[in-house]
């Protein structure tokens, strides 16, 4: 019999078709992988399951019964746990608290007692987990085994994971995957969330590959391989050259990081020592799945995140200590990942477009409102922007917003354009209107940075690609000379290869 | 010279007594994410609300009982602002002490008046513990509701560490979203903490005027609810550091009154009355980054 | 049938400034339960708040006593809150301010009067600066939480200044605590004979009007409002999170210092402990009530000090006690602060 049977889920976010009619099926006792690049639909897919989405069409079944799951709590009644991939665990509490927090019957909380039984929980399960270890001073593994096991404890028959090993180290990952073969000896049906094929192809039976929505197929192990996966998961078209030919980089690289490391905000490297180059007239792509370290890769050339390692040259200028104002005035133009991070939403776009170079707006220490408005006006016009200079920014759409941002970071001409994630969550014309003026940059002669989890944007904007996985550059191509089931391979940490 | 100790001692315990209601009670709100400035009018209200049913009625029990109502309505105000409307928890709580301040003011005028001498009622008698004894006799004299607040202490430990309820009160104070992904009401828990603090703070007020002074007066509170926020901090959010605390304080207080009248010190007793602050500041200047308190502290929690 | 929604999208701006305006409306329909209870007629109650404080010359001034204090908190809190400081101690402050004017005050007979008055203000300035230094500095340094510690400050300088009353400043003649009176040169000239009104109105006027002019037209002050609105995308766009918070935090203490001198060189020329029934929590209900603009907050000031004049007439007339005041005041912060949520939110008719 079947553990879940999903049937023709569809789920729509507005005009964006998360799920289109995915069948999906998990035979009891198996690892399943769940398998696609980001925005293919799997975390949507599972939240549908776990009971945090509402799917729009489509019907679940759990054990041959049909079922309405319509709150994590229904799932939990249904034996589904869900390790998703930000943890929620509560960091001074100890391990039992965590465990037995929601879930601990009466009215009283006897320390040894419930110890007692998470140790035996976690005996039982095959998940070693110390319980009265305080959270705050665990490894990210032992946490992540904290979470399993708080899924187990309610009695879980199917655990769904979420990219479980994006957050550990290779030792880690062993330890995980035994505990995974131990479970499923005991019927435990696993869900396994990723876009990493070589440890797809460690663990799981059977694959069922996500692109755009659309479920591609579903294969076992043995009748598939890597590359036959990275196909399905980027798709076979090799892509023709949509912008001019360019020149080849000339002499001195704009930017150049030379291996440059980095923590992320839990202290966890995420930059792994990092060297690459962009040179004037260039865009040179970042593709990958996000959370790979393109997060931290980004706020280092914005300047607000310092480099543990390594060294950042602009030019001939060693900017490694640089902060924001420096960075700005040096001539880098930042395109921030969070719209919202880098505008004051209450603030007025007059303001915001003044902001990061207030001391051209200054007389004698006050604003020069009519330089300040004249700016404004003449960017509006000239950037397209559906907005007056007075109005707040918090008003504006996130295309809106984000050609404020381009505005205030084109006006300046920057030698270098660090842009992350720019078209994210844009409709088409406002995505469209950024590609353009991005290659418009390039046409100048800036060197462009582009950071995006779009693979597709990737393609068609850069005439080089770097793949980042696992925080390391793992491979630099000129974009004419490799092919998207390279690229998916890379970005899927499967070979490593450089010839650019 | 063992008169001044044990009278030094026996004081301190009396002095300590609202300090520790208060202090308890703010620990609950803060522990569950919700920093109430309201403390300070809170107690306010309870001594005077205390006060005036004690002495309409002539029980002081009634009393007492009055003002733990008044002080849970108190956390109801509270908490609707603060965890229902999710506004600004400084400026709230502000709010709440000035009105609750203002209104008590104004019914004590409109039952009262403006008599000359102030309208006093029978206090609760001192209980005596152990019978007479001969020499500790006094420190074991105290006020019931004095027992009680030293009993609170493990009580409130017991609540917190021990129950359902006070890891509830625990996790949604630290992080909320791991506690509603966990099933439980965050609101709903926030809205009982806030009232159980609220009724906590105004016995602490109670016991001031119907027991220790058997009456009521404007300046009966003095920024004691103040003491009882920077008391939190210093005890780091733990029950039994409370008392430690509230003791330390009450004894810097007890000692400067006797000082005062028994022995002639160079230092203004002002100095004394100060230096528990000053202590505050300097302690927090220590802690630094790490006294910061529950995480979830003065953020409003709204579901996505 | 008209079916109106509520939508979580941004309130029409026409709607901002009428929030104040609903919230005065239903502040004063809820206490009016209380006016009731006092066995009064609501209508003559409110009557007697707003319009019979302004119907004759004595008392109109004396509102505008009653908010000369008022102005100069409310400029102070306003400065601070829109840096995202949250300085709770312009009561300290204020103490600090007097506490220096009645220090110099007697030593200042023998200079010109506008020399002795602007020695006075600098004094007081940089007495408030100074109790408002160690908040902000563990603030910046420390990220030690503000509001403890500038209520903690408030509380020291109470007993500073009660040491000082009851010892070396106490009157030696009549042992009352307050503190020698103030050279004649150092007092503030009255604006209005006859009256209370003196110089420090129009010290208060002109601070809020430099609070207005530094937060919209230096660009130091468009630093400070981004700092209070969007504290990650100002540091972001480069602005020094930790000195624009510090110097606001200063400036906003020494405002709040110059609130001190005005009650001692302008009101009553001694220092006495009570010299403050709270003026800088009031402060905090004026920019609040004042949406944290210097020309709405000068008004909400203004219009505390008319409420505060009102309800000894509202005493007078009706017998409904003088405390009526304070909760209104008390009332129309939390109602202002629940109305302010309104305009996140607008109404749409379902079609």
């Amino acid at each position: 019999m079947l553990a879940v049977q999903m049937r023709g889920i569809t789920k729509r976010f507005g005009p964006l078709v998360a799920n289109d009619h995915i069948d999906f099926e998990l035979e009891q006792g198996e690892v399943h992988a769940l398998l696609g690049e980001n925005g293919a639909g799997k975390t949507t897919l599972m939240r549908i399951l776990y009971g945090l989405y509402h799917a729009d069409e489509g019907d679940i079944v759990v054990n041959g019964d049909p079922v309405h799951i319509s709150s994590p709590k229904d799932a939990i009644a249904k034996r589904i746990g869900m390790v998703s991939q930000h943890f929620t665990l509560v960091q001074p509490f100890t391990v039992t608290e965590n465990v037995v927090l929601g879930y601990n019957p009466g009215m009283t909380l006897d320390p040894k007692a419930t110890q007692r039984s998470v140790l035996e929980a976690s005996k039982r399960y095959g998940v070693d987990v110390k319980p009265d270890a305080i959270v705050r001073h665990l490894s990210v593994g032992e946490c992540q085994r904290v979470e399993i096991l708080k899924a187990l404890y309610r009695n879980a028959s199917v655990l769904i994971m979420d990219e479980p090993t994006a957050v550990l180290v290779p030792q880690e990952v062993d330890v995980l995957f035994e505990s995974l073969e131990r479970l499923r000896k005991e019927g435990l049906s696993v869900i396994f969330i990723s876009h990493k094929l070589n440890e797809v192809m460690t663990i799981c039976d059977r694959i069922t590959v996500l692109r755009d929505g659309k479920k591609i197929g579903t294969v076992n192990k043995q009748d598939t391989g890597e590359r036959e996966l990275a196909r399905m998961m980027v798709g076979r078209e090799t892509f023709g050259v949509s912008r001019d030919e360019s020149a080849e980089c000339s002499s001195i690289p704009v930017l150049s990081l030379e291996n440059v490391s980095a923590l992320d905000k839990k202290g966890l490297i995420a930059l792994k020592d990092v060297s690459l180059q962009v040179c004037e007239g260039e865009i040179l792509g970042i593709a990958g799945v996000s959370g790979n370290g393109q997060s931290e890769l980004g706020r280092v050339l914005a300047g607000i995140l310092k480099p543990t390692l390594g060294k950042i040259i602009l030019g001939d200028q060693d900017i490694t200590d640089y902060d924001p104002i420096q960075y700005t005035q040096a001539g880098v133009g930042r395109i921030p990942e969070d719209r919202h991070s880098g505008l004051v939403e209450e603030l007025s776009v007059a303001e915001n477009l003044a902001l990061e170079h207030l001391g051209d707006f200054t007389k004698n220490g006050m604003l020069d409102k009519n330089r300040i408005r004249e700016q404004a006006e003449q960017l509006i016009q000239e950037f397209q922007i559906k907005a007056k200079p007075t109005d707040r920014c918090r008003t504006l759409s996130g295309g809106n917003l984000q050609k404020v941002i381009l505005a205030r970071v084109i006006s300046r001409q920057p030698r270098l354009m660090i842009a992350s994630q720019p078209t994210r969550g844009l409709d088409v014309g406002a995505t469209e209107y950024v590609r353009k003026w991005l290659l418009e940059e390039r046409a100048r002669g800036a060197a462009v940075l582009l950071i995006s989890e779009d693979l597709e944007e990737v393609i068609s904007l850069s005439d080089r690609i770097a793949i980042m996985y696992e925080g390391r550059i793992v491979g630099t191509f000129f974009t004419r000379n490799t092919s998207r089931e390279q690229l998916g391979l890379l970005m899927a940490g499967a070979q490593e290869e450089s010839n650019a | 010279m063992e008169i001044f100790w044990i009278g030094l001692i026996a004081a301190t315990l009396r002095v300590a007594t609202p300090l520790v209601y208060g202090t308890l009670g703010e620990l609950f709100c803060e522990r569950a994410g919700v920093l109430n400035l309201g403390i300070e009018g809170t107690m306010f209200f309870g001594a005077f609300t205390g006060f005036a049913v004690a002495k309409i009625t002539g029980n002081p029990w009634l009393g007492l009982l009055a003002a733990v109502l008044g002080g849970m309505l108190a956390g109801l105000l509270m908490a609707f602002f603060s965890v229902r409307l999710g506004v600004n928890q400084h400026v709230s709580g502000l709010g709440i002490t000035l009105l609750l301040q203002a209104v008590s003011l104004f019914f004590f005028r409109l039952i009262f008046g403006e008599p000359t001498i102030p309208p006093s009622t029978e206090p609760f008698q001192r209980v005596s513990l152990f019978g007479n004894l001969p020499v500790l006799g006094p420190i074991f004299e105290q006020y019931l509701l004095t027992y009680v607040a030293i009993l609170l202490i493990p009580i409130a430990a017991w609540v917190i560490y021990r129950t359902n309820f006070g890891l509830n009160i625990r996790a949604v104070g630290e992080n909320p979203e791991a506690a509603d992904a966990a099933g439980i009401n965050v609101y709903r828990t926030r809205y009982l903490a806030l009232m159980i603090g609220g009724g906590l703070m105004s016995v602490g007020g109670a016991f001031l005027s119907i027991a220790q002074l058997g009456a009521f007066t404007f300046g009966i509170i003095a920024g004691r609810g103040w003491v009882c926020i920077a008391l939190i901090i210093f005890a780091n959010w733990i029950p039994s550091r409370v008392l430690l605390g509230a003791l330390l304080f009450g004894g810097i207080f007890a000692l400067q009154l006797r000082l005062q009248t028994t022995i002639v010190v160079d230092l203004p007793y002002e100095f004394f009355l100060a230096l528990p602050y000053v202590a505050t500041i300097v302690a927090l200047a220590i802690a630094g980054r790490n006294a910061t308190g529950p995480a979830a502290m003065l953020k409003p929690y709204k579901r996505e | 049938m008209l079916k109106l929604k509520l939508e979580r999208v941004p309130a029409p701006v026409w709607f901002r400034p009428l929030i104040p305006l609903l919230a005065i409306l239903a502040t004063f329909l809820i206490t009016s339960i209380l006016v009731v209870l006092a066995k009064a007629n609501p209508l003559e109650a409110y009557y007697n708040f707003l319009v019979t404080p302004l119907s004759n010359r004595v008392s109109a001034l004396e509102t505008l006593v009653k908010g000369t204090p008022l102005l100069l908190t409310g400029a102070a809190v306003t400065i601070a809150f829109a840096s995202g400081y949250w300085n709770i101690g312009a009561e300290g402050q204020l103490y600090a301010g007097a506490v220096a004017a009645a220090w110099l005050g007697p030593l200042l007979g023998n200079f010109p009067p506008v020399v002795a008055i602007l020695i006075m203000l600098a004094g007081g300035f940089i007495a408030g600066v100074l109790w408002a230094l160690i908040p902000a500095l563990l603030k910046v340094t420390l990220a030690v939480d503000e509001v403890v510690t500038t209520l903690l400050m408030n509380s020291i300088i109470m007993f500073i200044v009660s040491f000082l009353l009851n010892g070396p400043w106490r009157d030696p003649v009549s042992g009352w605590p307050q503190s020698p009176q103030i050279a004649a040169s150092a007092m503030l000239p009255k604006l209005v004979p006859r009256s209370r009104l003196h110089v420090g109105f129009i010290v208060a006027l002109l601070m809020i009007a430099v609070v207005w002019f530094i937060l919209s037209r230096t660009s130091f002050g468009l630093r400070m409002r981004a700092t209070g609105l969007g504290k990650e995308a100002a540091q972001f766009m480069g602005v020094n999170i930790s000195f624009t918070m510090l110097m606001a935090a200063l400036i906003s203490g020494g405002i709040a210092g110059l609130a001190g001198v005005s009650e001692v060189a302008g009101i009553h020329f001694h220092l006495i402990d009570a010299i403050s029934p709270g003026y800088g929590y009031s402060g905090i209900v004026a920019a609040t009530l004042g949406g944290l603009n210097p020309i709405g907050v000068g008004l909400a000031a203004l219009f505390i000090g008319l409420i505060d004049t009102g309800a000894q007439s509202v005493s007078r007339a009706l017998g409904v006690p003088v405390f009526l005041g304070n909760i209104v005041q008390g009332t129309l912060l939390l109602v202002t602060l629940g109305m302010f949520l309104l305009q996140n939110y607008r109404l749409r008719r379902v079609k």
